[in-house]
């Protein structure tokens, strides 16, 4: 029992973290591999804040996300002048670059040491409880995914929408392109970080290895196989990628290669999904070459 | 009123605008006529923001809009087309026209979060962006894939945006080249109707007919430099002669 709540706790935070992706790869075209970076970058905010300061969880998450915002300008900047794979390369060096400041910063991060006895929530008096956590990152889940939808379905998604296929022609219908991207990408950020705040203060230890660029690429993947800029694909994505690898636990393959085949075979339905469904599960959008 | 003063613009050696003064009516017709590498594009570009001039200026009223980025000048009430016709081709016709319109409360990240704060406006919205569609001809094809449409409505639709930005001048590049006889002649209407209503189009074409027909005022380029302006049938007659004698 408690082993599902734990699973449902990772569904839920990567739920969020792949509708903040899927805002700005899926709904403006930018494939960034940089979500980790910024999950990172809440994770160890909330944690530093909490651990030096004291700040109890509700004001640490702020922190967290505020620290972000800031910190995505770093990468929606150059994303108003490069596009497409050239992007993709500059998010990749804000990605490692974050790595290397939290494996290396040791007076701040305590490097690859990492950073344990992080306080639990605390609410009404008492720390959280595992159903309660479960409670508060479904509840950030489906504010990630309103925020989301809500962005993307009226003008504002409209207007990410026209940015994503011709960014000069919105242009040239009076459409500020840096603002949105700017915006997009802070409302991106806030939310992978709200993401690891929660984790920082759920698993109560974070190390540097949490927050590689394989978990961004793991994210990517959670957008993509959940359909890219679709309303409810990331949730998809999340949940697929989260329970194939569970699910294969129980498959009963002899312990010996189990190891081995579970990833074989993960790989394998991974590519079998995006053979008969290119743009995804519930996708409309490709990322195909233009 | 738009006009620009000795702008000048080279890429690499190419000299593609060559000290270029012009003055525009507030209203009326202008055709942009010469032959391919005139520089007549690159006018456009450098006026409408997307370019800009390594030397010279260009003024909307008393503004100098030299420099200003492509959206600052679109929001000032200078609208344009592209020569390489684009669009959103992936967004239906009337969310192409939507997207144009200017100053939308729900593009604001704070109010695009509850719905309710825009909904009135998006509704206003949509009874005008279908005004333009009909005032296009397009009012049937409101909910097509912008990708479905010929390429003479495709044309229709790129002229149906930019006046949905409430542009005062527009820049048209090429609005019936490679277009249906009959489109053509129903955006030649159109422009002459738009002439009617006080807008300044300023449009590129090289169916020399469709300029002496519709414009009061021409301006041939050459080689990044004016080369003749004024009625459109001494400009063309001029540039015949010119072209005799140069080759």
């Amino acid at each position: 029992m408690e082993y599902l709540v734990h699973i449902l706790v990772l569904v839920s935070l990567y739920t969020t973290l792949t509708f903040s992706l899927d805002l700005i790869a899926g709904h403006c075209g930018l494939l960034s591999l940089a979500q980790a970076a910024f999950y990172g970058i809440g994770a160890y905010t909330s944690a530093i804040v909490a651990l030096a300061f004291g700040v109890p969880f509700p004001g640490a998450l702020a922190a967290a996300a505020g620290v972000a915002v800031l910190m995505s300008m770093a990468v929606s900047t150059p994303s108003v002048y490069l596009h497409d794979d050239y992007f993709a390369i500059v998010s990749f060096c804000f990605q490692m670059i974050v790595f290397s400041v939290l494996n290396n910063w040791l007076e701040v991060t305590r490097g690859p040491l990492g950073i344990s006895g992080i306080p639990q929530p605390v609410i009404f008096g008492r720390p959280v409880g595992q159903l309660e956590f479960l409670a508060l990152a479904a509840g950030l889940a489906v504010v990630s995914y309103l925020v989301v939808t809500r962005l993307t379905k009226g003008p504002f998604g409209r207007v990410l929408h026209a940015m994503r296929e011709d960014d000069v022609f919105s242009q040239s219908l009076g459409k500020n392109t840096f603002y949105f991207k700017t915006v997009a990408f802070a409302v991106s950020a806030a939310l992978a970080a709200a993401a690891g705040s929660m984790y920082a203060h759920y698993i109560s230890y974070i190390d540097p290895s949490n927050f590689t660029v394989t978990e961004s690429i793991l994210i990517l993947s959670m957008v993509i196989i959940g359909g890219a800029g679709s309303r409810l694909g990331p949730l998809l994505g999340a949940v697929t990628l989260v329970l194939i690898p569970e699910l294969l636990r129980f498959a009963g393959f002899p312990p010996s290669i189990a190891g081995n085949l579970r990833q074989m075979t993960y790989g394998a339905l991974l590519i079998l999904i995006l053979v008969v469904r290119p743009r995804g599960l519930l996708g409309s959008y490709g990322f195909e070459a233009k | 009123m738009l006009r620009c003063e000795r702008l000048r613009k080279s890429f690499g050696g190419v000299l593609a605008l060559d000290d270029v003064t012009l003055q525009f009516p507030l209203a009326g017709l202008v055709a942009i006529i010469g032959p391919n590498g005139a520089g007549k594009t690159t006018l456009f570009h450098v006026l409408s923001g997307f370019l800009r001039p390594d030397a010279g200026r260009c003024f909307l009223g008393q503004r100098d809009i030299t420099g200003c980025p492509p959206y600052w000048v679109a929001g000032l009430g200078l609208g344009r087309t592209f020569q390489d016709l684009r669009l959103i081709s992936q967004m239906t016709v009337m969310d192409n026209v939507l997207v144009a319109r200017p100053r939308q409360r729900g593009e604001k990240l704070i109010t695009s979060l509850l719905p309710f704060t825009f909904a009135a406006e998006e509704q206003t919205n949509r009874s005008i962006a279908m005004d333009y569609l009909k005032y296009v001809g397009l009012a049937g094809k409101a909910s097509d894939a912008a990708a479905d449409l010929s390429y003479g409505e495709q044309k229709l639709l790129s002229i149906a945006c930019c006046l949905a930005t409430e542009a005062q001048a527009l820049l048209l590049d090429e609005p019936i080249a490679g277009v249906h006889p009959e489109i053509a002649n129903r955006i030649l209407h159109l422009l002459i109707d738009l002439r009617t209503r006080g807008k300044l189009i300023i449009f590129i074409e090289h169916d020399l007919q469709a300029v002496v027909e519709g414009s009061e005022l021409a301006v041939a380029m050459d080689h990044g430099r004016v080369v003749a302006q004024g009625e459109p049938k001494e400009v063309i007659a001029r540039r015949e002669i010119m072209e005799a004698y140069v080759g």
